[in-house]
Parts: C-alpha cells; structure tokens; sequence
C-alpha cells in the first residue's frame, strides 16, 4: 500500500489517520500519505472543549488536524502526547508546549447555541513569543462544522508558511461503481479532503473532463448520455443543465478563459479532432487549429491570450501553443515521447502535465522559463493534473489495485498521497477555484 | 459471482436465441445482454469471442467462419497508433465489400483506447481509428452516413488489468451491424 520509503514522523502519522478514519464509520475515503517533508512545522491541535459535554458528529479539530498533516508542511502532536489540553488562552503554560517542541498550538470551543446552531471559536498561538497569531468565532450549523474545520486549517496554514491555505475548496471527479450492464458514473463535488461528496449526475453512460468555471459556480463536462460524447454546464446552484456542443461526432476536453466568457473545446466535426472556441454570449464557435493529426485537451493562459493544447502533428503527442485568436502554432515540449493533459499553475510559471520519459505516464512539470520537464510522481497510468487554487498540491488520478484512484503530489514532489475512496473507482479530478 | 466459461458461452448463445426472435430496434439491447455476459469482475474473455457470438446471432453477415476476416468484428491496433495492420484492412476491406453488396445495411464503429495517457486524448485517438475504418470502407463506395463512427476512448475497456494483454484487446474499432 505504501510505495515509497518514507520519514519516520510520517509513520505516525498513517496511525492517526487510521484511528481518524475508524471514528468516522462513514468516511469515504482513507489517505495514505506515502512520501512527506523533513522540514513539517511540529503544531499541536488541542482538542477543543466542547460545552455541554456531548458527542459531535464533527470533531474539527481532528480536522484541522488531518488538514495540516496531509499538506506535509505540518507535523501535528498526537493527542497522546500532549501534557495538558488547554482551551482558554490563561490555561496554556506555553513552557509545556516549548518542551514538547512546538512551534504553535490551536486551542478552541465548540458551544451549543441552539437544536442545530453551534458557535465555534479558535486561537493560534506562538509558543516562542507566547503571543496569538489569529483567532476567530463562527456560528453554523452542523452541517458545516466540517467547512468551518478546513476555514481554521486555512488560516493557520496562511499564517505559519505565509501562503493561502486551499482546503476550504471543493473537488469534482466521475465516479465508477458497477460493472458492464449495471456500471453507473456519478460527477461528484466533494470537500478537497474528499468528505462531504454529492453526486451532482448520474449516468449508465461514461462521463468525462468536469471543469470548473472561474467563479466555481459551474461545471462543463462531457457525457455520453446520447451514446457519444457532449459537453454540457451544470450551474452548481441551480442544478440547471444545458447542452453547450452537441455537433456530430465527438464534444471533448472544454475549458474555461480565465474571464468565464469563453469555452475552448475539441471538436471533431470538420474531419478530426481540433481546438475550437465557443463564445459563451454570442454562442459563436471559432476554429484554432487545422491539422490532420489530433489536437486537443485545450487549457488557456492566465491571461487569457493564448492557448496550450495537446497534438499528435509530430507523431507523438506534445504540447503546444496557439494566440487565443488564432494563427501558426508552436510546439512547446520537446522532452520524453508523451506530454499531454497541460493544467497551468495559478501563477503562470509552469504547467502540470503526463509525461512519459519511459517510465510510464506520470505527473510532472513543464517549466515555462527554463523549458525542462521533471517528473513528480511515483505512481504509474497517471491522469488529470489539476493545481489546487494556492498552486501548492497538484490532484490527478492514478491507477492502484486495478482501480482508478486520485492521488496529490505536492509542486515539488516532496509530498506524496493517495486518497482512497470506498466504493468504485475514481477519475477526472479538478481542483475547484478559490471559493 | 463466479461462472464458468462454459456457462457463460450458454448464457451468451440463450440470450442470443431469445433475441433473434425479435426484430429492429430490439437488436440494440441484444447487444447490450451480450455485454453484461460477457464478462465479469476478475475474468478477461477476449473480445473476439463477444462479437463474434454477436455478429453471427444478430445482423450482419451470416454463417461466416471466424477465421475469414468477414467473420471478425473487432479490429485491433498498435499502441498510440490509427494505422491499420495488414489483418486489420482485411477485415475492413471484407466489411466493406459487405456493406457495398448490401446497400441496407447501417453499422457502428465504435473507436476504443487503451487506458495509457490522458482520457480527453484517448477520445481522439479512438475516433481515428473509427475513421480509418470507415475511410477503407469507403472505397468500396459505402455511402458515409450509413456509418455511424462513436469513440468511447479508454471509458470502455474489456479487458480490466493494467498489462499489454488487456491493452492490446482495448485497442480496437467495434464493427456493430444495426
């Protein structure tokens, strides 16, 4: 299960998240977290005092907890270790926290207000200069006890490394469960840590390549519902549908201009397979490329002015880029016999692909500056690179145990996991934008 | 569930029997049965064996033997690749010679990929080798839009594992006679 050699820290780890999951009997996936950093933050979560004294659904600093962990830049206390559990700043003897080597610890309340309504607050405190760092109150529902969680995670994390937390985000992936006659595919959203799914469609029929708009509020995808392959938008508020390329043969591979205004799409109805763009106002398609070989997997610069794609013109599939207006393209990746499936960075500096250098197809990056690609990951039959909105993690789908799994490799490679889901297998992640 | 192989060939042939008794349309949730007993979870049965019983219960060219490329209905292709092997435009050619002789016929073909590289490629790649087919087919002055071409790209393996063997039965371009 655990491919790779990894630090001693992180066997620990593995252990609590097995007790994590045992407490939760509906969780739906587990993390293995097979490679992590030397250099994790050692913070201490203090399990919040709950007032009364009851059983949560939701224990959030658990999730916090496990939030910090799997980002392999912190190294969390087991609660077994811990000298004392304070919840209200006077009660922390910070001398206890120095002695145990902690950098920081999170202490907290979770007070029932109302049948359904909690208020839960937390404080970050350095235990160096004993002074807090962030502290914060909020009123919910049970339901989002758990958002609340991966809001705490995202402050801590901002405030300790400097850069913006993304675990309060969403994922969406397809869903296989069944086999041949009774094989159903749900598009599914979940939290970024995999909780929280709703099944969003449900098809006897493949679904393909989700997309999420800009403003996360949409999703494009493909669905083989009419036995081939269209690209749909599903508003993720409404749940309204519509069809946004159904021409004959195959709809492929949308995606969204930065400005949400336009979809950049393969579509195979002038012969083969090559990049379109659809005016999303105007409804208006305009043809990119024209080339007897096969060019899709369409992903726009952050600026909006040009487009990446993938092309077979060479023989082998590799990268390449065309002006979003259209115009002489140029080839991009020149290293290893395959690079496809381009996903751009939040910043712009390089682009997450599958390549394979001949050792199989595995995430790696493109760097724009320096034009070299290195491969990230150990896994193999990787798929779907998709960067989480704080350009830190990079989401894909692997194959485990004869199953589609999703899998996170962090930009540098140095932290590696695997989500595992119960149930059937999973594919096509995308990282939602920021929320 | 475990079911022999013998077993399943019984299933496949019942099923067969009980469809031709039915007419038109009722030939395409024939094809979908064959499907869902052709295989199970763990078991790898070679696609030739599908649509093979298929082909010969259901439309298309009868009584054929399944060595004669006219009797096979499933084209297989090297990796990465939409060029068609010497077997493969045999067995393009004889449909295609088929289809010139009978000038009512539609069919299918459905473009597969192996599950290597990315999903939205694999799409592409399929349909060339759908078009391909179709393009052989073709010279035999088959009318296009008696062929439908569909690519499922590597959404729709019959063989599960993650090896060359199950690779090399995914790779292929479906013939399905309506």
């Amino acid at each position: 299960m655990v491919k790779h050699s990894f630090y001693r820290a992180w066997l620990q780890f593995s252990v609590i998240f097995a007790l994590l999951v045992s407490a939760h009997a509906h969780a739906v996936l587990t993390i293995d977290i097979t490679k992590g950093v030397k250099a994790a933050i050692p913070i201490a979560i203090v399990p919040f005092q709950v007032s009364p004294a009851q059983i949560l659904s939701e224990s959030i600093w658990d999730v916090v907890s496990s939030d910090l962990a799997r980002s392999g830049r912190f190294e969390p206390l087991a609660e077994s270790d811990m000298l004392s559990k304070p919840a209200a700043v006077k009660q922390v003897r910070y001398k206890d926290w120095r002695l145990l080597k902690m950098n920081a610890i999170v202490i907290g309340n979770v007070r029932q207000l109302g049948a359904d309504q909690y208020e839960v607050s937390f404080r970050l405190l350095d235990v160096f200069n004993e002074n807090q760092l962030a502290g914060n109150k909020y009123v919910v529902k049970s339901a989002l006890l758990r958002k609340v969680a991966h809001k705490i995670s995202d402050i801590v994390y901002h405030k300790l490394t400097g850069i913006p937390g993304a675990f309060d985000t969403k994922i969406a992936y397809v869903m296989q469960e069944g086999e041949r006659k009774d094989k159903r595919y749900m598009l599914q959203i979940s939290d970024a840590d995999g909780y929280r799914p709703v099944t969003i469609l449900e098809s006897r029929h493949p679904i393909m390549s989700p997309a999420w708009s800009p403003q996360a509020d949409k999703l494009a995808y493909v669905s083989f519902e009419k036995k081939r392959a269209q690209i749909y938008l599903q508003d993720l508020r409404t749940g309204k549908r519509s069809l946004v390329s159904d021409f004959p043969r195959i709809n492929s591979a949308p995606a969204w201009s930065p400005d949400g205004r336009k979809l950049a799409m393969s579509l195979s109805k002038d012969g083969n397979s090559e990049v379109y763009i659809k005016d999303m106002s105007t409804g208006a398609f305009t043809r990119l490329t024209t080339n007897a070989a096969i060019d899709t997997e369409p992903e726009w610069s952050k600026d909006g002015r040009n487009i990446i794609f993938t092309s077979g013109r060479a023989g082998k599939p590799q990268l390449y880029q065309v002006s979003a207006l259209g115009g002489t393209a140029r080839r991009v990746t020149f290293q290893g016999g395959y690079n496809a499936g381009a996903a751009y960075s939040p910043d712009g500096r390089e682009l997450a692909l599958i390549t394979d250098m001949g050792g199989g197809f595995k995430v790696g990056i493109y760097d724009i500056t320096t034009r070299t690609i290195r491969t990230l990951t150990s896994t193999r039959l990787d798929e779907s690179p998709s960067f989480s909105p704080n350009g830190e993690m990079i989401l894909y789908s692997t194959v485990q145990g004869g199953k589609n799994v999703l899998a996170a490799v962090s930009r540098d490679g140095s932290v590696q996991q695997v989500l595992r889901f119960s149930g059937g297998s999973v594919k096509a992640p995308a990282w939602s934008p920021k929320l | 569930m475990k079911v022999t192989s013998i077993q399943k060939i019984l299933l496949v042939i019942a099923t067969s029997l009980l469809m031709s008794a039915c007419a038109g349309k009722k030939a395409q949730e024939s094809v979908q049965m064959d499907d869902a007993a052709g295989m199970t979870d763990d078991t790898i049965v070679s696609g030739t064996l599908d649509s093979d019983v298929m082909g010969m219960d259901l439309a298309g060219p009868q009584g054929v033997d399944a060595n004669d490329p006219l009797g096979k209905r499933v084209i297989y292709f090297d990796y990465n690749s939409a060029t068609l092997t010497f077997e493969g435009e045999s067995i393009a050619q004889a449909h295609g010679q088929y289809l010139a002789d009978h000038p009512n016929v539609f069919i299918t073909l459905e473009g597969h990929a192996d599950e290597r590289g990315t999903s939205e490629y694999n799409l592409a790649l399929a349909e060339d080798r759908a078009m391909i087919v179709s393009q052989i087919m073709g010279v035999y002055g088959v009318a296009l839009d008696r062929i439908q071409l569909v690519s499922y790209g590597e959404e729709r393996p019959v063989a599960l594992s993650s090896d060359e063997a199950a690779y090399s039965l995914n790779r292929r371009v479906e013939i399905v006679y309506q």
